[in-house]
């Protein structure tokens, strides 16, 4: 399935601010995570199409997959 | 020594020390300015009137060595909303005067003479009045540099600057910082209740005075628990890194980030404006992207930024100010965001305000939106002169709507919704509504659960479980802004089961008492009971904790949604 998928904050370091790219069917949030080389660990928020999910969640063909770090702020 | 209270009367210039009655003895910052506010004020006093008094009190922990502890908190019955009004800053004055003993200094009555000004100047003695004319009319970092000068360069400093000298309702108190740049004071136009008393600045002694400590090995051990807890916590790697900005982003995506005057959740720019962005400018420019705003923070959201050549332009530069003057009104360039930051902080003006005013004034048609160079000159040739449009918006975005006519404009208690639209994110819409202050993220900032996973999760989007956690949020808040700490340990508090009792033993350690945790909620509670006394004494209702009706009426992309909580769920939050 083709995704896109957009890092944020230090998520982008040596990666990418956005990529489409394809995934093997049935890969979940947390299997798409690992794909990146980042740690799951280090995960604060994901959003599919601007709707928080978890990491079991399976994103479809189109989606939009965001992953950040742990924020704060305010 | 025993702390005292610092009473100053501005209509006879005299000034006295008196004891701490019993009932404020265990109250700090924000717990004590509304308990001296809401015994000492009518509530139906004019705000620039002779009854109102200008409150200001260093938290239960300032002045100690406990980590992020160095708030100064501010009250006063509110100009803009009416209603009971705390702001607090960091800076280094909340520390200063608790070395001083000064458990809070009241500031009551108006000179008969309004053409004179005066400075305060606070010491372990107590406070003496001077007339002054040398820093009248100068914006707010000459008048840290002068009084530098005047008094030496450690001397604390807390001012006004020509918005509050003009008393203008967005006006803000300004506090010097270690690099001698200013944090502020920020809402609710407390700057224009000191210009009402005539005073330009207040002056704090440096001193080698230290905070009695009643226990101080069990304080010491507590300490280094509470700062470890703050500096483990994972969301501090990015608030250091890219500052409260790195949240632009992440509301962008979840689709509350209000933009065109709140026409949309999501602005096209935000790429150009966000923390990612911010981070890498900063560091091109030598700047820093750390920085503490008081000694002993060990967050260090604060940062450095700097212009196209290098120089200073500002610092804490904050997700709601670049929001405001960003999305809002559509501004995609973080320069003149940055010089229209560096403008409000010398003019001494709200930054949430004066934005939103700016977004309302750009539907009316006053300036295009998404035009920051003309966003600066208003702020310098027409705020900062006090010309007719520089008083409008000056006054704040309720000001700018009833002047052009503009119905769409965001403020509850005529105070300016921040940066997360209630549509999308509804458990902070329920904090705009009900909060004693007027529409304000901090006095329960739900964002932590609705949208960063602190604290648990609620769904932003549905009904269920907003009040409660706004209530809980509100209760908790309203307790940690009297401790003098930071609101941003509550990250740590929320989810690490050390850090709460860490500071409540530091409390207990200092003071030689023995709270409990429900101690600590139950005066959360009562702080918030006794503001929610001032305000209804002062004739507001339930009908006053409402958002403005075009959020029920209006959707917004991307996820077209509205406001959808009904009436008797807003009025339920009072049921504790």
């Amino acid at each position: 399935m083709r995704l896109t998928v957009k890092l944020f904050a230090y998520f982008r370091d040596n990666r990418f601010k956005e990529k489409e790219a394809e995934y093997p069917e049935d890969s979940t949030v947390a299997d798409i995570i690992r794909s990146l080389g980042i740690d799951l660990g280090e995960v604060g928020v994901t959003m599919i199409n601007s709707r928080h999910c978890n990491l079991d969640q399976v994103p479809v063909e189109g989606d939009q997959l965001a992953i950040f770090p742990a924020i704060g702020g305010g | 020594m025993a702390d005292k209270i610092f009473r100053v009367n501005m209509s006879d210039l005299s000034a006295k020390v008196e004891a701490v009655p019993e009932a404020w003895m265990g109250l700090g910052g924000r717990g004590l300015t509304s308990t001296i506010v809401a015994a000492e004020v009518k509530p139906t006093c004019h705000a620039l009137g002779k009854h109102n008094k200008l409150v200001f009190a260093p938290g239960l922990l300032s002045g100690t060595a406990a980590a992020n502890s160095g708030r100064l908190s501010c009250g006063a019955k509110s100009p803009l909303t009416g209603t009971i009004k705390e702001a607090n800053a960091g800076g280094t004055s909340a520390q200063m005067l608790a070395k001083l003993g000064v458990k809070a200094l009241i500031i009551e009555g108006l000179p008969a003479d309004e053409s004179k000004w005066y400075g305060l100047h606070v010491d372990e003695n107590g406070v003496t009045i001077q007339e002054e004319s040398e820093v009248i009319g100068m914006g707010n970092f000459a008048v840290v540099q002068t009084l530098n000068k005047r008094l030496g360069d450690k001397v604390g400093v807390i001012t006004i600057g020509p918005a509050g000298e003009m008393k203008m309702t967005a006006a803000n108190i300004s506090v010097k910082d270690p690099d001698n740049h200013l944090r502020s004071n920020g809402r609710g136009g407390l700057g224009a209740v000191m210009g009402s008393k005539k005073i330009k600045f207040i002056s704090v002694a440096p001193t080698d005075r230290k905070v009695a400590i009643a226990e101080p090995e069990a304080f010491k051990t507590a300490g280094r628990a509470f700062a470890k807890a703050l500096v483990d916590n994972p969301i501090n790697k990015a608030l250091a890194q890219y500052g409260t900005n790195v949240l632009v982003n992440i509301i962008n995506e979840a689709g509350g980030l209000p933009t065109k005057n709140f026409t949309s959740g999501q602005f096209a720019g935000h790429e150009a404006i966000s923390g990612e962005t911010m981070y890498d400018t900063i560091v091109a420019r030598d700047g820093k992207p750390r920085h503490n705003c008081h000694q002993g923070c060990v967050i260090q959201c604060s940062q450095i930024y700097n212009d196209l050549k290098g120089q200073y332009k500002t610092s804490g530069f904050e997700y709601e100010s670049i929001w405001a003057l960003g999305a809002d009104c559509c501004v995609d360039n973080l320069d003149h965001i940055a010089e229209a930051d560096n403008i409000m902080d010398d003019l001494g003006i709200d930054s949430i305000e004066i934005g939103v005013a700016f977004g309302v004034a750009m539907e009316a048609g006053v300036l295009k939106f998404g035009d920051g160079a003309e966003v600066c000159r208003i702020l310098k040739e027409e705020i900062g002169k006090g010309t007719p449009l520089g008083r409008i918006i000056g006054n704040g975005a309720g000001s700018v709507g009833l002047a052009f006519g503009v119905t769409r404009v965001p403020v509850v208690k005529n105070q300016a919704i921040p940066a997360y639209d209630p549509r999308a994110i509804k458990g902070i819409g329920i904090t705009y509504a009900t909060s004693t202050q007027g529409a304000d993220h901090t006095m329960g900032y739900t964002i932590a659960t609705n949208i960063l996973g602190v604290g648990g999760k609620v769904d932003p989007l549905s009904k269920e479980g907003q009040v409660e956690l706004s209530r809980n949020l509100q209760i908790a808040t309203a307790a940690i802004d009297s401790t003098g700490m930071c609101l941003f340990i509550a990250f740590a508090a929320l989810d690490d089961p050390a850090c709460l009792p860490a500071l409540i033993d530091m409390i207990n350690a200092r003071f030689g008492i023995k709270l409990t945790a429900d101690d600590v909620t139950s005066l959360g509670m009562s702080i918030l009971k006794t503001e929610r006394a001032f305000n209804l004494a002062a004739g507001f209702t339930n009908e006053d904790d409402r958002l403005p009706e075009f959020f029920q009426d209006e959707a917004i992309a991307p996820h077209n949604v509205v406001w959808d909580i009904s009436d008797e769920a807003l009025d339920s939050f009072w049921n504790f």
